[in-house]
């Protein structure tokens, strides 16, 4: 093979390339052989030990084979709610395997994954990189047949969705949603004009306007933007970086996919204006693997933005602002969204985070200052430069200025994206998406807080319910056991493993959890869970493990009452073993009655 | 260079410029228990043991560095009850049978256990299925009663600089591979060295066993964390 076209050889020899070759190989031989494996070590001079460690951390990276297609099926709540189990079975049927495995004749592998931001389009799944939504059993048995008969994923796509996803570098059939457009993101604006504003100020006066705005941090954690850009520029260093951070991966959120696919140029904009602050001439766009759809159209508006010169040598008819982007993909991984784990993935590690101090905009990437923001963070910065930070701050209140794209799914009519002002009560939210009579609403994802109707008035801003932007609305009808079930599962799939609380943490809270929700508890358990919770909380190194409890803790304080029925009645102490269950079969085989009759499971 | 001023628990001591809680501690003769820590390694803050508090807020001493004017909680109930939860927390995770096992009584989780006085674990057993690896000639990796530490993944090293420990898998199923290639070279004082880095009786030289006995063992006679606390009256 042509070195040129080894998917081992033709990367530099630089360990910061491992997951672009493991990338390139998994797409190749649809796994990553022991061969392989040595082949990489050798060429990157890495222990193979080291490379098999970056091969399994990352969900779409595999050492067996996954099958000549693969199929990933959202797992997260709202695909369960929209029929999922039902899908699966007829994938199941179907293929003639079950999840987890591949097809007898290697033509299908089934695997479940975790929210793959298409929760308004549910139940969706990504098919050799190719997304398919709103699926049905019917569905699935089509595509399954159509796989096996070789015809490749893209062309099963039946119809594309609207906007950007109907072109042909997208060719899609997934839809925007666009369900409400306020005035920062979706506003009337100019290409350029942000960009050519902020390079004819100093950086320092760009940082002054942006803190000025009072813009905070997207994501979720709220930290004011402009600071963390003055942080970084403050620092001395040969290089600085600046990367987005495109790894929305919090179950229910999908808006950053609507950035994305709609708004690229505002969003590159936004980082150009951000490298230009901290003096960086690098920006980084880590991508989530499950956008990668995405790429050809990304890359394509990368290099139109180069052809009119707001991108490259002297960006925007700048004097000096030299400045690019680059594209780095993830490859499954929800703990890449936490920023310093994030960086070690872009570097082509396991994206394991790191310890804090030192924060990222002094040590970052590559070991230099860096700053990491989120998508809408960008994308809303591009915006204040251009119409100026007065403007953006007689938006929303007086702590939380501006507007916020959520994601809205679960039990409404008009589940999409919705940009509203900070400040919008949950009752007006659920009235513009049809989501009245909602049982409950989850409001930041998981790691966020489950809210009861008593907490409807409550507003979507930084001082009251903080959000990165998922919204999953419950209906009446809904178990909010097997919403707090599938969210525990979730984080104990994506934790990284690295410290204590959270790898073992979470899955004994999810055993105290289930013993609850099988009605064998006391109300010494209730008492133990929340303990456990608020140990896993305080003693965890990063914001997984920090959040991973809220589930239960947000809902054991929405829903006390929930708890408390399924408690025990009188017992001081519920045993995990079901004795008069463990000894049925034996003593109907014995032929004889059971001495202790009470099951505990009646 | 000037020295930083800070209490634990209510105790001045002084630390040098970058040093860390757990490193400045002990130099004032204070114990702050750790168990991933190790003299030497960059700290990789995964047992947590050495949870402090600071205004309200818990951070890992071993990678935290001392700031002016920080006053350090080490010792109130709750936090020492949440250490003692996560010592035990790596009891039920893992396979730990102290009798049977090779490290017993120079064993770091086990001392800790003792000097938290921990009698049956508050969580269930998870009884993992955990593998052995047997497969280099010097070494044996019982992942039974692996912590995931790091040590040897930050302190062992081939002459190239590869590492010759990994972390493999995430989450509850990670595990740390030793590569075979690399162990092949090993020497027995590079042997040694895993062994002695390992806290727990994960890394073992093969075909050598006991060779103090149990009784005579660095913990057997005074809880670890002593040596730390000497210079303190009590």
């Amino acid at each position: 093979m042509p070195q040129a076209k080894d998917p081992v050889l033709r990367h530099p020899k630089d360990p910061s390339a491992l997951l672009d070759i493991i990338r390139d190989v998994q797409a190749a031989a649809g796994h990553v052989s022991d061969q392989d494996i040595g082949r990489i070590a050798a060429h990157l001079k890495l222990a193979e030990a080291e490379v098999r460690g970056a091969v399994t951390f990352y969900h779409f990276f595999s050492l067996t084979p996954r099958g000549r297609s693969a199929v990933y099926l959202n797992d997260s709540i709202t695909s369960r709610m929209a029929g999922r189990t039902a899908v699966a079975r007829a994938f199941e049927e179907e293929a003639g395997c079950r999840f987890g495995e591949v097809s007898a004749d290697g033509a299908i592998g089934l695997f479940p994954t975790s929210c793959i931001g298409m929760n308004d389009q549910e139940p969706s799944a990504i098919v050799d990189g190719v997304v398919f939504t709103a699926l049905t059993p019917d569905k699935a048995r089509a595509l399954v047949r159509g796989l096996r008969a070789g015809t490749p994923a893209r062309d099963l796509v039946a119809a594309r969705g609207d906007g950007a996803n109907q072109s042909d570098l997208v060719r899609s059939m997934v839809v925007n949603n666009i369900r409400r457009r306020g005035a920062v993101l979706f506003g009337a604006h100019e290409t350029g004009a942000a960009l050519r504003r902020a390079v004819s100020m100093t950086p320092k006066q760009v940082i002054d306007e942006v803190k000025r705005s009072g813009l905070l941090g997207r994501g979720g954690a709220g930290f004011p933007t402009g600071l963390k850009w003055e942080f970084c520029r403050r620092e001395k260093a040969a290089q600085r970086y600046v990367v987005c951070n495109g790894d929305e991966g919090e179950p229910g959120t999908f808006k950053d996919r609507v950035i994305l696919t709609e708004l690229p140029r505002l969003l590159f904009e936004g980082l150009a204006v951000a490298g230009y602050a901290v003096g960086a001439s690098t920006g980084i766009l880590y991508l989530r693997s499950e956008y990668a759809y995405l790429r050809d159209h990304l890359e394509e508006v990368l290099a139109g933005l180069r052809r009119d010169g707001l991108l490259g040598p002297k960006a925007a008819g700048s004097a000096s602002f030299d400045f690019d982007i680059v594209i780095k993909s993830g490859a499954g991984a929800y703990v890449c969204g936490e920023e310093s784990a994030l960086l070690e993935s872009a570097e082509g590690k396991r994206g394991e985070p790191r310890d804090r101090p030192p924060f990222p905009v002094s040590v970052g990437y590559r070991d230099m200052p860096t700053t990491v923001n989120n998508i809408e963070t960008l994308a809303t910065a591009a915006r204040i430069l251009e119409e100026g930070a007065a403007w953006f701050k007689a938006m929303g209140t007086v702590q939380s200025a501006g507007t916020k794209l959520l994601s809205v799914s679960g039990d409404c009519s008009r589940p999409g994206v919705y940009e509203v002002e900070y400040g919008l009560t949950l009752a007006d939210l659920l009235e513009m998406a049809g989501g009245t009579g909602a049982q409950a609403v989850q409001v930041g994802g998981p790691s966020g807080a489950c809210v009861a109707p008593a907490g409807f008035g409550r507003r979507i801003c930084f001082s009251d319910l903080a959000t990165g932007g998922s919204v999953i609305v419950f209906g009446p009808g809904r178990d909010l056991f097997e919403v707090v079930g599938n969210f525990l599962e979730f984080f104990i799939e994506e934790s990284c493993g690295w410290c204590v609380p959270c790898r073992a943490g979470n899955v004994l809270l999810r055993k105290k959890f289930e013993k609850i929700a099988r009605g064998l508890a006391s109300a010494e358990d209730l008492r133990e869970i929340e303990e456990w919770g608020r140990l896993i909380k305080s003693t965890s190194r990063c914001g997984l493990g920090q959040t991973s409890p809220n589930p239960v803790l947000t809902t054991l304080k929405s829903f006390p009452e929930l708890y408390q029925a399924r408690l025990r009645k009188g017992a001081a102490h519920g045993s995990e073993f079901d004795l008069a269950a463990a000894v049925r079969d034996g003593c109907a085989a014995a032929g004889r009655e059971p001495e202790c009759k009470e099951s505990l499971h009646d | 260079m000037t020295e930083i001023r800070f209490t634990v628990d209510g105790r001045p001591c002084l630390a040098k410029p970058g040093q860390t809680i757990v490193e400045a501690a002990k130099a004032n003769g204070v114990y702050i228990p750790v168990l991933c820590h190790y003299e030497g390694l960059k700290p990789a803050g995964s047992c947590r043991i050495c949870t402090v508090r600071v205004a309200g807020r818990y951070m890992a001493a071993c990678t935290q560095p001392v700031t002016e004017g920080m006053a350090v909680e080490n010792t109130a109930p709750d936090l020492e009850d949440m250490r003692k939860s996560l010592i035990e927390m790596l009891f039920v995770e893992g396979n730990h049978f102290c009798p049977a096992c090779e490290k017993s009584g120079n064993c770091e989780l086990q001392a800790l256990g003792y000097r938290y006085r921990m009698l049956a674990p508050r969580f269930p057993y998870l009884w993992p299925v955990r593998t052995v690896d047997a497969g280099t000639p010097l070494v044996l990796l019982d992942r039974n009663r692996c912590v995931q530490c790091l040590r040897c993944v930050r302190g062992v090293r081939a002459k190239d600089g590869r590492k010759i420990f990994a972390s493999v898998r995430r989450g509850p199923r990670v595990a740390i591979e030793i590569d075979h290639k690399l162990a092949a070279k090993l020497t027995e004082e590079e042997a040694r060295r895993a062994m002695d880095l390992c806290p727990v009786g994960a890394i073992l030289r093969k075909e050598t066993g006991f060779v103090r006995p149990i009784g005579r063992r660095k913990f057997d006679h005074t809880p670890i964390g002593a040596d730390v606390e000497k210079g303190i009256g009590r």
